[in-house]
Order: C-alpha cells, then sequence, then structure tokens
C-alpha cells in the first residue's frame, strides 16, 4: 500500500515535470518559436490530405508555370500542376521517416552506448573503433551507396537512416553513462548483486535519459537535412510522391523564369528544420543540458 | 608526451583499417558486384567472365582485399568500370579542386567565425548578440542546397553579379576557376562560419565566468588586456577540436553544394561514381574521404596537445 503511493507521487511529478518542461521551453522566444513552427507542421501532416485543393499528381499541360493567382495561391510547375497543394503535402513523407528513423537511432544507439559505457574494457575499445570508423566515413556516400543499390522504399531508408544517425548517440550515451557510472548508488546496486540488465534499465537509463533525448531531437532535424539532401539529389522519395527536396530540384532548371515553384518548398523546408532545430535546443536549455559547444557528429 | 603522439597516429590508422574492411565488406555483401551492376541485361557468359577477369575478381574475397589494399597504400586504386581510366588520374585533379573549394571557405570562414564568436560573447543577449545569432541560426540549420539555390536565384539570376553554374573542364587552371567558385566557397563558408561563431561564443562565454577571470577583473586589469590576455588563449583551444570536426563533417555537405553548383571537385565525382555504379571508384572515395577525415581529426588533437600545458604535464604525471 504504502509502496503503491510513492508509485503514484512519482508517476505524477513526471507529468509534473513533462508539462514544466514544455512551458520553460515556450516561455523564452526562440523556444516558443521552434515550438509553435513544429506543431504547426505535424497539424498540417495530419490534415494536409483533406485540405489540399487539387489533386497533387494531376498532370495539365495547358496551366503550365503559371504565376501564383487566386485560384493557384503558389502558381504552378512544369507540368501545370498546383504548387500549394504539392506544397502543404510536401512534409509528410520527410518527417514520417525521419521521426521513425530518429526512434530507431535513439534506441540502438542509446543502449549500444549505455553498454558500451558501463562494461568497458575490450569490448568498449572494439566498439569504439567500429563506431569511430564509420563515423569517418561521410554519411551521403553510405547511404548513396545503399540506397542505389537496394532502392528507395521507406524499409530501406528508415533502417539505413536510422543506423547512419545513431552512431553518434553511440558516443553521447557513452559519455553521460561514464559521468554516472562511479556515483554510490550504481556501485550499491552492484554490492547488492543486480545484473547489468537490471542496473542499465533501474539506474543508468533514468540519469542519462535526458542527454540522450536531447541528442535524438537533434539528429531528427539533421535526418531531416540529410533525407532531403537525398531526395533533392534524386535518390530519396520517387515522384510523382510530393517532397520537398524533389520540388526544389525540379524548379531549379527553372527558376529564372518560375522562381514561385521553387520558393514555396523552399519555405517550407527551412521552416520545418529550423523549427525542429530550435524546439532541440530549447528542450536542451529546458532541462539544463548545454549542446552550444558540441561538434555536428 | 611522444607516447600519445605515436599512440593517436596508431589509432587513427587502425581507424582506416576498419574503415578500409567495412568498405569492402559493404560493397562485398550488398546485392550484385562491380561486374553484374555494370553490365547491366548483358551480365551472363562471357562478357561476364571478361569483366571479372579485367578486375580480378575471380579470384577468393580475402585475396582481393589484401591486394587491394596493398596497392591502395602505394596510392594505386586500380581501373574505374565506367570509364577504363586508372582511378588515380581520375583523382587528381578532382582532389585539387575540391582542396582549393575547401581551403577557400575556410580562409574565409575562420576570420570571420572568430570574430563574429567574441562580438556576440562580449555582448552576449545585447543587441549585437541577438541579431547576429539569428542569423547565424537560419545560416546553420538551412539545408546546402537550399542556401544554394537561393544564392544562385538572387545573385546570378536576378542580379547577374556571377556566373551560376561552373562549366569548366575538370582539370582547368586556377586563375579561370576564380570567378567560377565565389557562390560555392560562399554556400560552404556560411554554414560552416555559423557552427564555428556559436562555439566560439559559448566557449568565451564560459571563460568569462571562470574564476581567474573574474579575479583578473578585481586585480583592475583593463578590459580589453583582459579579453585578450585572459580570455582569448584559454576559449579557443577546446575550439580548435570543434573546428576539425565541423570541417570534416562539411565533407558530407560538400557534395550537395558540389553538384547544385556543378562544381568538378571529389563531391560530384561521388554522386557521378555511384549513378554509374562503379564501385571501385567509391571505395576508393570512402577511403580517402576517410583519411581526410582522421588527418583532420588527428591533426586536431595534436594541436590541443601542443598548445595546452596542463596536459602536457598531466601526461608526465601520469
Amino acid at each position: 500500500m504504502k509502496l503503491d503511493n510513492i508509485y503514484q507521487e512519482e508517476k505524477k511529478s513526471n507529468l509534473a515535470k513533462l508539462s514544466e518542461i514544455i512551458i520553460t521551453m515556450a516561455s523564452r522566444p526562440s523556444g516558443f518559436i521552434g515550438l509553435s513552427i513544429l506543431i504547426f507542421h505535424v497539424i498540417l501532416a495530419f490534415i494536409s490530405p483533406y485540405i489540399a485543393p487539387y489533386d497533387f499528381k494531376a498532370i495539365n499541360p495547358t496551366l503550365m508555370l503559371q504565376a501564383p493567382s487566386a485560384e493557384y495561391w503558389f502558381g504552378t510547375d512544369d507540368l501545370g500542376r498546383d504548387v500549394f497543394t504539392r506544397t502543404i503535402l510536401g512534409g509528410r513523407t520527410a518527417l514520417t521517416i525521419t521521426f521513425f528513423g530518429s526512434l530507431i537511432a535513439l534506441l540502438w544507439g542509446g543502449l549500444l552506448g549505455i553498454f558500451c559505457g558501463l562494461v568497458g574494457g575490450k569490448t568498449d575499445d572494439i566498439v569504439m573503433r567500429i563506431v569511430d570508423a564509420f563515423l569517418s566515413i561521410p554519411w551521403i556516400l553510405a547511404m548513396l551507396l545503399i540506397v542505389s543499390l537496394l532502392g528507395t522504399s521507406t524499409e530501406v531508408l528508415i533502417p539505413a537512416l536510422g543506423f547512419f544517425y545513431g552512431k553518434g548517440i553511440v558516443r553521447v550515451a557513452r559519455a553521460a553513462t561514464h559521468d554516472v557510472i562511479a556515483k554510490d548508488f550504481i556501485v550499491s546496486a552492484r554490492a547488492r548483486g543486480h545484473s547489468n540488465f537490471s542496473i542499465i534499465w533501474n539506474e543508468i537509463i533514468p540519469n542519462v535519459r535526458d542527454a540522450i533525448l536531447v541528442e535524438g531531437a537533434m539528429r531528427w532535424s539533421w535526418m531531416l537535412l540529410g533525407f532531403s539532401s537525398l531526395s533533392f539529389l534524386g535518390f530519396g522519395v520517387s515522384p510523382p510522391t510530393p517532397d520537398w527536396g524533389l520540388m526544389i530540384s525540379n524548379a531549379r532548371g527553372l527558376m529564372s523564369f518560375a522562381y514561385w515553384s521553387v520558393i514555396a518548398p523552399i519555405v517550407g523546408l527551412s521552416s520545418l528544420i529550423i523549427g525542429i532545430n530550435l524546439t532541440a535546443d530549447a528542450f536542451a536549455k529546458a532541462l539544463g543540458i548545454d549542446r552550444s559547444t558540441k561538434a555536428p557528429v | 608526451m611522444l607516447f600519445l603522439i605515436i599512440k593517436r597516429i596508431l589509432l587513427g590508422l587502425i581507424t582506416l583499417f576498419i574503415v578500409s574492411l567495412i568498405t569492402f565488406v559493404g560493397t562485398e555483401i550488398l546485392p550484385g558486384d562491380a561486374c553484374t551492376t555494370y553490365l547491366e541485361r548483358q551480365a551472363f557468359g562471357e562478357q561476364l567472365e571478361a569483366c571479372y577477369r579485367r578486375l580480378g575478381l575471380n579470384v577468393p574475397a580475402y585475396e582481393r582485399y589484401v591486394s587491394w589494399a596493398v596497392n591502395a597504400i602505394q596510392g594505386d586504386f586500380g581501373y574505374s568500370l565506367s570509364g577504363e581510366m586508372p582511378i588515380k588520374e581520375v583523382l587528381g585533379p578532382r582532389i585539387k579542386n575540391s582542396l582549393v573549394l575547401a581551403s577557400a571557405a575556410i580562409f574565409i570562414g575562420i576570420p570571420i567565425a572568430l570574430i563574429l564568436g567574441i562580438v556576440t560573447a562580449l555582448w552576449r543577449d545585447k543587441l549585437p548578440d541577438v541579431a547576429i545569432s539569428t542569423v547565424t541560426i537560419f545560416a546553420m540549420t538551412i539545408p546546402e542546397f537550399i542556401s544554394a539555390t537561393l544564392l544562385i536565384l538572387i545573385i546570378a539570376i536576378w542580379l547577374e553579379w556571377l556566373p551560376g553554374i561552373v562549366i569548366v573542364p575538370t582539370d582547368v587552371s586556377f586563375l579561370e576557376l576564380l570567378p567560377n567558385i565565389i557562390l560555392p566557397v560562399i554556400a560552404i563558408a556560411m554554414i560552416m562560419t555559423a557552427h564555428m561563431a556559436r562555439m566560439v561564443r559559448s566557449s568565451v562565454i564560459q571563460v568569462m565566468a571562470s574564476e581567474y577571470v573574474q579575479m583578473a577583473i578585481l586585480k583592475g586589469v583593463p578590459y580589453w588586456k583582459m579579453v585578450f590576455k585572459h580570455v582569448l588563449p584559454n576559449a579557443l583551444l577546446p575550439a580548435i577540436n570543434v573546428v576539425a570536426l565541423t570541417i570534416a563533417w562539411l565533407l558530407g555537405g560538400v557534395v550537395v553544394t558540389e553538384v547544385v553548383f556543378n562544381y568538378p571537385g571529389l563531391g560530384r565525382l561521388v554522386i557521378e561514381s555511384i549513378s554509374n555504379r562503379d564501385l571501385p571508384t567509391v571505395q576508393a572515395l570512402a577511403i580517402i574521404l576517410a583519411s581526410i577525415y582522421v588527418s583532420i581529426n588527428l591533426l586536431a588533437d595534436l594541436m590541443t596537445l601542443m598548445l595546452n600545458p596542463r596536459l602536457k604535464t598531466l601526461q608526465i604525471r601520469k
């Protein structure tokens, strides 16, 4: 009965902590802007199929490269498709793929990092050398190779992105684990004879969770950037699926006389990336973690 | 000290060895080999055999790895599939062009980053800081292909000041290349400068809050003397490592920027060789780019060691 009460209290304080963090994040101007942009994009991604005025793949040769008008708010592209429709739909694939990709990156990177930090010794040395080797291969080369040989389906992209963006999390999680590993509560858990698994689950994860979550939020924006770069290069989403990276690369050749078809996806993608970035920064500050001295690895 | 330097170099070499294994095993596991991907539908019978013989793919994998690695150390990466040219000759001018681009961006970027970082830190939360920090967040987060596209749209198409796309042969002389590289250099330097400026800012702020700076203020050291003598030397030291990592990270971003500007450097070669399924060239590129990454990091590590008296004595005590 008494234990139950403690548990209840703990749970309540967790919820209170979460809302407190969100309030702290929104109380700074940069955090408020970031959160608003992110929430706007997420809502848009859910409702855009229902509010899109036209069919995103309806080709109409008589309406090629129309300037913005009351009928076509952002004009039309080189195939006569409505740019407004394609722009509001253009973030859905990228958001979905990178969200699940970040979750995978967070899981494997975090767990491997914690494990390495805990066991140390030879295992740690070997794993970290391999992680270093993967870090030194440019992500874009590896991603392009995988995608060009295995295809651009979601089942390939999500695990591949998750893998390549998780290797940096391994280092962060390992460093965070090193910070707590020497503390008394770990030593006493060992003395009580707890297994490695129980120590990781009950003692380490609650203490390194914040650092790993912040890192994961930041990875999300980098992954989005990476994924759009792939699309831009023609190795991401396949047409006619609307995607900002792909739209920018298609409209780029015509931008000397039809700049509207390139501006709309640019605004969409830039605002989303900035939104996630500001949110991640505010999240880090609300949790008291300083990320500004870290390099983008 | 010497022991530490040798240890770092050895660790770098081990990393490169693992990279070579990864790229080799990676291209081995992925479906299709160099010949089947290159010949596509004609990949059967005599043609396939001839291709295997030409590339030496008819011997076991580990033997191929050893001979490839031995040659690669001597700078010989074999033949590229599509051009039937030695990869060494394909790479030479590309490396030179990319170096020109990268070093121009670094030489422009580092001084600007230092000034911006110091200014924003000393006027923390005042107008200069808020203005510059807002701009750096934009410059840092917007993808390379977007800033590059906007640069072309505004400066090359609307204002018509500079050529928007590089249309020169790969082995052009430096002077002819010059007007063409201005926009790509700006595109790359922008992101790099923003990253470094932010880093310098927080490093300076940290040092400003330390006790010995408080002590200097209390002692009555003039403000600018304190900044240049006590704050900057200590604040810029940790910056070296992050600058190195930022440069190394840009290797990926340079690929995209080079494609946007059609610049004949290593980055565009990455895309070309992957589109042509030219696996031997991809392997060579992976090793070269990884070596650049490892050596930049090694250099930064060694520089930090040399410049930091505290680390030196720490090692001796150990």
